[in-house]
């Protein structure tokens, strides 16, 4: 009796590491959950990109589904995003904030006129402030904020046209039924 | 070999002299606190820097951030709780102890325990026979 237990023990503990280290395996680490997520979106007040266009603040997600994009011209990925942002500013499903990151504005504004404006409203961060008040550690990050300023959900890395259909639409008409 | 080692520390005090000349603070105290704590903050970018040692942008951003803080007058856990309430306990080198982290505390002594135990019984038990 005595023996098996000292066989079984081990055993146990072999097939409880390999389960919990299996489930790691295809994480990437650099995905780290954000805190945020089911809080208010944080406060904040920016000068638009646009000169002369309005000041930014958490009112704009007032009564309207969200998409808040932090993005710069000088981001590789953001690029690569850009198609699918334009393809989401075309379906009209949702309303979409930029936040130009860490950018110089002369530069933002040439990229955006030479690939396309996808969003409604872009604040203007060059310090990066605003980054940090949503915890953004990478571009491009991008956030799903509904109709009362709450964060929903966070996207970390490129929206894929996968993620797009599968995750973000879905509960983009989600969030509008809510009241 | 004296010269190399001059050199290096030099180089060294170089370094320290650096960082004293971007933050210049008025007290030792917050000094030492702004070292500690970018010491124990990580750069969620590079994730296994730290902030104080982390050329990311990012890294730079956060450091001027705690540099401001500290100034302020906050405190250590008046910091960490902001760091943490935007970028989440990963942000910590030094991991909470709190319900999902007290395995990884504990976990460790449980184990040289039981190792322990097993370890005295096996003597235990030998020494028993030998006397038989």
């Amino acid at each position: 009796m005595r023996r098996f237990w000292f066989t079984i023990i081990p055993f146990v503990i072999f097939v409880a590491l390999a389960i919990t280290l299996w489930f790691s395996i295809g994480k990437d680490p650099h995905v780290v959950p954000s805190p945020l997520v089911n809080k208010n979106a944080p406060q904040f007040s920016a000068p638009s990109l646009f000169v002369g266009k309005p000041k930014l603040d958490q009112g704009i997600f007032k009564g309207k589904v969200t998409l808040l994009n932090v993005f710069a011209s000088w981001c590789i990925t953001c690029r690569a995003e850009h198609p699918i942002l334009m393809d989401i500013a075309a379906s009209h499903q949702v309303q979409m904030v930029g936040v130009n990151y860490k950018d110089q504005r002369d530069i933002a504004l040439k990229w955006l006129k030479q690939y396309g404006d996808p969003y409604n409203a872009i604040a203007y961060d060059p310090t990066g402030q605003i980054g940090i008040d949503f915890g953004v550690y990478g571009t491009p990050e991008t956030f799903l904020i509904d109709k009362h300023g709450v964060i929903r959900y966070k996207n970390i890395g490129a929206v894929s046209p996968r993620i797009w259909k599968d995750k973000l639409l879905p509960m983009i008409k989600k969030l509008k039924q809510e009241a | 070999m004296k010269k190399i080692a001059l050199g290096i520390v030099l180089l060294l005090s170089l370094c320290v002299a650096q960082a004293k000349a971007v933050y210049p603070f008025e007290y030792p105290a917050q000094q030492q606190q702004f070292l500690r704590l970018t010491d124990e903050l990580r750069c969620l970018v590079c994730q296994n820097e730290n902030l104080a040692s982390s050329n990311a942008a990012l890294a730079a951003d956060l450091r001027h951030d705690v540099y401001v803080r500290v100034k302020a007058g906050q405190t250590d856990k008046q910091i960490k709780q902001y760091m943490v309430s935007k970028y989440g306990d990963f942000i910590l080198f030094k991991p909470l102890f709190d319900s999902s982290t007290w395995v990884l505390w504990l976990g460790p002594f449980a184990l040289l325990l039981i190792g322990v135990i097993v370890v005295l019984s096996i003597a235990w038990r030998r020494s028993k026979a030998g006397k038989k």
